[in-house]
């Protein structure tokens, strides 16, 4: 059995920007794969490259078997997608959609009409079926989104985003309805975030990606493990004198970053090191404005591969209007 | 959950609920049904969510309608050009007016590709097998449609105002009715090929005011070509809409010929341009949907 997605080389560019830069992954069946990163990473350009939405500049993929160049129809019936924006259309009603989505793909209404109803029923929105979309409330629509992707019967599932926007019970919703179709229906399930809880409680495996590129890949487990010990964040002043080399010469310390106001310091056993970080800045006649201790999360491991936090998208116009709708959308 | 204790608490429905799940299990993992490979698959399903939406709103209808018939008042009754034309002024202009709500309709069959982009709508047709033609071709039929319904109710409006009916057949209204749709779907697929990559409202809304107001003046809609500096009469022989105004009046008016009117083109001629408008732009969109509707 050949792997749900290989890609070697996938390439995406715009003019000069490399959306998506020689990218290699391999995702096996049934697999929930997350891909983790900042907005404008490059995961919904990868996402939409192999569901054919976007055409690659370079490099190849294979998708259920199939090469996206060579089928791009038939891979279009095979995978589901559940796009990052509300695509459904608001004067129709839930089951309206759906069966729209359905005739697209070529599905008969003998079989779309059951099948639909059972999916509405899956999701829980068989009471609001005949309801119009505008009335839906951000969790359902996102709940209609989730059952139109599934109206093929794909054996893989394309999630881009799929909780954005969405308060804290609606996210824990949907994520018991990703892990049911990973259990139950055996599905593969490919997703991105830039949620890092939402990857670590969901995925088999992570792809951390920045700039287009694949930073690391791992388990959420091996991912907090490689960061090798535990972070010390310590605040100082901004004016004050940069000792990261002290506080490198310390036994336990591996490894000190030092940004505007504070010091990233990791640690083999932090609490010890805490200590001494704290004498050292004393004895130098320094102010500690804050100190944190963190055992590795995937928070840090993000940190850590990507250098930076979630960062501020550089959206077009388009884009940003699509995301602020998605987000009015989600909050009703 | 599933040790011995719990297992022999487990009432009828939590057994029922169970089985239901096993039913949605095994409906999971049968194969797909046969699909509709047919490259037209999905075209009627596009255009009717598309006239769905039209017809539920029917605000939109009246609102389309204002225009033409306060155009119908103004200039048919109120001003009531003394030309000698044929059935009279009022005659002559409403069969100009069925030709302006088809080229409005028309030019506004591009807005629902940029609000489809805007919303998120093309992206999920996108990734579905769809063809690519078939998205361009349900924008087109959709507009196509709405454009003959509203020529129809103009029409009965224009009638019930004392438009010359004396020619008035099965025939002639169907012929009529035959030339206005082929010159809608050539305007419908020229409106559409040019929304095809926008997403962005504003450029269209320019672009429909740029080419409607001249399609419709450098034409014999409002006026007889007689009356035009022989520039403008070159400028009307070239815009279809002339040759769609000029069938229908030597159709529903008996229009060949009178003192100070001249026919533009014979009749068959007249539906060999807006045929051959048609067919062009159509093909030109479907090709360009290959292209451009996928980055």
């Amino acid at each position: 059995m050949t792997a749900a997605i290989r890609t070697s080389g996938l390439t995406k560019r715009y003019g000069d920007v490399r959306a998506v830069d020689a990218l290699d992954l391999t995702v096996e069946r049934g697999e929930l794969y997350g891909f983790l990163g900042p907005n404008g990473a490059g995961k919904t350009t990868t996402i939409s490259v192999l569901t054919t939405l976007l055409t690659a500049s370079g490099g190849k993929a294979v998708v259920d078997g199939l090469d996206i160049h060579k089928h791009p129809n038939e891979v279009r019936r095979r995978v589901g997608v559940v796009p990052q924006e509300y695509t459904a259309d608001e004067d129709l009603t839930g089951l309206q959609n759906i069966l729209l989505c359905a005739d697209l793909y070529g599905i008969p209404r003998s079989d779309s009409k059951p099948h639909a109803m059972e999916l509405l029923r899956l999701v829980e929105l068989e009471d609001a079926a005949d309801r119009k979309v505008s009335t839906y409330s951000g969790g359902m629509r996102r709940r209609l989104e989730l059952a139109s992707g599934l109206i093929n019967y794909p054996k893989l599932l394309f999630l881009d985003e799929p909780t954005l926007g969405l308060d804290v019970q609606t996210r824990t919703a949907v994520w018991n309805y990703i892990r049911m179709l990973k259990e139950e229906y055996r599905m593969t399930l490919f997703l991105t975030t830039h949620y890092l809880e939402e990857a670590d409680s969901l995925c088999d495996r992570i792809a951390i990606i920045d700039h287009g590129h694949i930073v690391r890949i791992g388990t959420p487990t091996e991912l907090k493990a490689s960061i090798g010990g535990d972070v010390i964040v310590v605040g100082v002043a901004e004016s004050d004198p940069d000792i990261s080399d002290d506080i490198r010469k310390l036994s336990l310390v591996k490894d000190v970053k030092k940004s505007d106001h504070e010091y990233r310091i990791k640690s083999e056993v932090g609490e010890e090191s805490s200590i001494q970080i704290i004498d050292l800045l004393r004895s130098k006649g320094l102010q500690v404005t804050k100190i944190s201790l963190t055992k590795p999360t995937l928070d840090e491991a993000y940190l850590e591969f990507t250098g930076h936090g979630i960062r501020e998208e550089e959206a077009s116009k388009m884009d940003a209007f699509k995301h602020r709708v998605t987000l009015m959308r989600a909050r009703r | 959950m599933t040790d011995d204790l719990t297992r022999s608490t487990v009432t009828t429905q939590e057994q029922l609920a169970q089985d239901e799940g096993q039913k949605m299990r095994e409906r999971a993992f049968r194969a797909a049904p046969k699909l509709n490979r047919s490259p037209l698959h999905g075209l009627w399903a596009l255009t009717n969510r598309d006239l769905v939406k039209w017809y539920k709103n029917p605000i939109q209808l009246v609102i389309s309608l204002v225009q033409p018939v306060v155009w119908l008042g103004l200039f048919g009754k109120a001003i009531n050009l003394s030309l000698d034309v044929p059935g009279g002024y009022f005659s002559y202009l409403s069969a100009g007016m069925l030709a302006f709500i088809i080229l409005f309709t028309a030019a506004f069959a591009g807005m629902s590709v940029v609000w489809d982009r805007r919303f998120g709508f093309m992206n999920k047709a996108l990734s579905t097998p769809v063809g690519r033609g078939a998205i361009v071709v349900s924008k087109v039929l959709q507009s196509v449609v709405r454009s003959l319904i509203q020529a129809a109710v103009v029409l009965g409006i224009a009638v019930a105002f004392g438009m010359d009916t004396a020619n008035f057949g099965i025939m002639t209204v169907a012929g009529s009715f035959a030339i206005l749709f082929f010159m809608s779907f050539g305007l419908s697929s020229l409106f559409v090929m040019l929304a095809l990559r926008s997403a962005d409202w504003q450029t269209q809304m320019a672009i429909i005011n740029l080419l409607n107001l001249p399609l419709l003046f450098a034409s014999n809609a409002l006026l007889p070509v007689e009356s035009m500096p022989g520039w403008l009469q070159t400028v009307v022989r070239l815009n279809p809409v002339s040759y769609a105004v000029d069938g229908v009046r030597q159709m529903l008016l008996g229009a060949t010929s009178a003192p100070g009117y001249s026919v533009l083109a014979p009749l068959w001629a007249d539906f060999g341009v807006l045929v051959g408008f048609a067919a062009l732009l159509s093909l030109l969109g479907i090709v360009l949907s290959w292209r451009l509707l996928s980055k």
